[in-house]
């Protein structure tokens, strides 16, 4: 299989033998592709990606592309396998391997830095017993990646886990987290500190003297 | 100080409904079809008089960017929304996806409109899962009004709006990274010329804005081009979102006038730096790609392009990184490095090598594990990546050493004698790593 992404010798996982996207992965492909114009469908290949990470969430418990997977959006898209293999292994939110449950990304650039990501980090390995970045913990439930700024620098440190943020957070709220979701369940996504938005703590000191019409 | 009535993102903090019926009595969607009756022109000419510069980073006067798009095209003609935010520091585009997400959508109808497009994309990074979504509903509702689509708001054009998410490489928010990434390749900068304007999207002509820069258009031609430019300073004009995160007692975003005195942005919305202004060491002032500035230049120091450039500095994305007197100056900017390491695409050699090798020297200034005359050669590379890359990472990478090297070499000169007095380290071979 030269030059496709496993080639590197990605030791202690199996790629498995055969991926076919399924109904609703047929579907949301179809939706996508629609949104390019015609002959441009090579536009929806990250979408694309994201659809069979899902898919293999699914069915598996673990969101990532293998590459029979990428092979599958390839002839799905008209593309040749290389290109989908360049994608999904030039950006980062796609998993050349499988994942835990949950996926912890720790954000540690400065701004998160400032406000305390060295204590997520900290608290994140102590509860999850995880002791390196990419690393699964040993029950399956948790893989800890350090991302960069996830955009939300106001609200930090902040630990994304899949698709959600949580924010303002510290050792407490790491704990508390965590918790919730070994029990399966999920905390209100957004601040932890109970902020509104991206609002001073406390309350806004401005859009204070506004009223609307009422939403009629 | 900017008042509540001249605010233009009224839902920034999500405290009212974001969508259709609350974005409509806030007054987003107001006679939309009588602004687009103006025609291109006025409307270009409109945002020109504005005096409106691009939020993204640039600061490029937008009215005129329209301008540049083909007045009579035999292709189709797009809008590319640049909603990558990636810039450390910076999250206001953030809050305009999922608070204020009609702002956005009415401002691609009329900026497509202005420069003949038949579409927008916005691509918003991978990880705005959550803000994806709530700009997809709002387009969707938008959809069903007959505010978009065909014979968008009784208009007689047809334009259609698409989210397309993008899957984290801050890269792709460099224009030409984005439309390779748009057309399903990996995000790497193009060479210019040719301009997007000339040889975009699909090879078609096309303009990228910054998610601020078009969400403010539809209030700027509603108000008029007097009202924005009464407000900031002159070349300098408008209301602006300013993230202010780091050591202050109460972080946040928060819509001022531009010319904002540094300090009174702080003070007075964000609870001040911790420990008091006093306890300021340094401040980035416009997202990590800018040169830091120290206290004293904070003191008076105000926020818009012109001030900050003037102190050899930038106003950037206008986001504020606070950083007060417990921290360790020389790593925060290390990490920065490393940043730029992680995100460079790779493809020029001065920023492929460079950023690492930046990053690698950085690592040991931050032990002191160096050389003092390596602070020369630390200079001397970041000199020759600034200005010798296809696109601006380079710059970027560059940058924030120069700014720290220019205000604080005493302060990496102590760690590398307290180094030296710590181990007893005989002098090491010079830039080796
Ligand atoms: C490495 C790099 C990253 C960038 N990231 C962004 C970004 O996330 N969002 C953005 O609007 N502009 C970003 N820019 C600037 C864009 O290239 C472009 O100038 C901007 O989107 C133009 O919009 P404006 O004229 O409305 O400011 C980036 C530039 C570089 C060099
Ligand atoms: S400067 Fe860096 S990021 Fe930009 S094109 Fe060159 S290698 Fe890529
Ligand atoms: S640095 Fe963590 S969100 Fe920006």
């Amino acid at each position: 299989m030269a030059g496709s992404p496993d080639s590197h010798g990605n030791a202690g996982f199996e790629q498995p033998a055969s991926f076919v996207l399924d109904s609703e992965s047929e579907a949301e492909i179809a939706k996508l592709v629609a949104k390019y114009p015609p002959g441009r469908q090579a536009s929806a290949v990250i979408p694309s990606l994201y659809v069979v990470q899902r898919q293999m969430k699914r069915q598996t418990g673990s969101a990532w592309v293998p590459v029979k997977a990428m092979d599958a959006v390839a002839h799905r898209l008209g593309m040749a396998p290389i290109r989908v293999y360049e994608v999904a292994t030039f950006y980062f939110m796609f998993n050349t391997n499988p994942i835990g449950t949950y996926h912890l990304q720790v954000c540690t650039t400065t701004p998160c830095w400032l406000r305390g990501s060295d204590e997520v980090t900290k608290t994140c390995r102590e509860l999850t017993g995880i002791k390196g970045w990419g690393e699964t913990s040993e029950d399956g439930m948790f893989t800890m990646t350090e991302v960069e700024c996830l955009g939300a620098c106001v609200n930090a440190p902040i630990l994304q886990v899949d698709d959600d943020f949580f924010e303002d957070m510290d050792a407490a709220k790491v704990k508390t987290l965590i918790e919730a979701l070994r029990r399966g369940e999920r905390p209100k996504v957004g601040s932890m500190a109970g902020r509104q938005g991206s609002a001073p703590d406390g309350g806004p000191t401005t859009l204070t003297t506004l009223s609307f019409a009422p939403e009629a | 100080m900017l008042q509540d009535q001249d605010r233009i993102f009224t839902n920034l903090y999500g405290l009212h409904d974001p969508f259709l019926k609350g974005a409509r009595a806030r007054g987003d969607w107001d006679g939309t079809k009588g602004l687009l009756e103006r025609g291109r022109d006025a409307i270009i000419d409109e945002m020109k008089k504005s005096g409106l510069r691009g939020r993204g980073g640039a600061g490029f006067p937008t009215g005129l960017k329209w301008s540049f798009m083909p007045k009579q095209a035999d292709r189709p003609c797009y809008l590319v929304v640049n909603a990558d935010e990636s810039e450390p520091g910076t999250c206001k585009d953030r809050d305009i996806l999922r608070h204020d997400p009609h702002k956005l959508v009415e401002g691609c109808l009329v900026a497509g409109f202005a420069m003949g497009a038949c579409a927008a994309y916005i691509y918003v990074r991978g990880e705005f899962y959550n803000e994806a979504m709530a700009l997809q509903h709002a387009i969707d509702e938008a959809y069903a009004a007959g505010l978009i689509g065909k014979n968008a708001c009784g208009s007689g054009y047809d334009y259609d709006v698409f989210v397309h998410r993008g899957a984290g490489a801050y890269i792709c928010g460099e224009e030409t990274a984005l439309i390779e990434s748009l057309e399903g390749k990996k995000g790497m900068p193009r060479m210019k010329p040719p301009f997007p304007a000339g040889v975009g999207l699909y090879g078609c002509p096309s303009t990228v804005n910054n998610v601020e820069s078009i969400a403010v258009a539809p209030t700027i031609l509603r108000r008029g081009a007097a009202w924005f430019s009464s407000i900031g300073r002159q070349n300098n004009t408008g209301p602006k979102v300013f993230c202010i995160s780091g050591h202050v007692n109460k972080p946040c975003n928060v819509e001022e006038e531009l010319g904002i005195p540094l300090k009174e942005l702080i003070e007075k919305h964000a609870g001040g730096v911790r420990g008091g202004w006093d306890n300021l060491l340094a401040v980035i002032p416009g997202g990590s790609s800018v040169p830091l500035i120290p206290k004293s230049i904070c003191d008076e120091v105000l926020m818009d392009f012109d001030s900050l450039r003037a102190v050899r500095s930038g106003l950037g994305t206008a986001a504020v990184i606070v950083m007060d007197k417990s921290t360790d100056l020389i790593k925060a900017i290390a990490r920065l490095s490393k940043f730029y390491m992680h995100e460079s695409c790779g493809q020029c050699t001065p920023c492929r090598e460079g950023t690492g090798w930046m990053w690698r020297v950085m690592t040991r200034m931050v032990e002191g594990r160096a050389e003092p005359a390596e602070i020369d050669t630390l200079e001397q590379v970041t000199r020759q990546v600034e200005g010798h890359t296809i696109c601006a990472l380079g710059d970027a990478a560059a940058w924030p050493i120069q700014g720290l090297i220019r205000h604080f070499r005493p302060m990496m000169e102590e760690r590398i004698a307290a180094y030296r007095g710590r181990t007893g380290t005989p002098p090491m071979p010079i830039a080796a790593e």
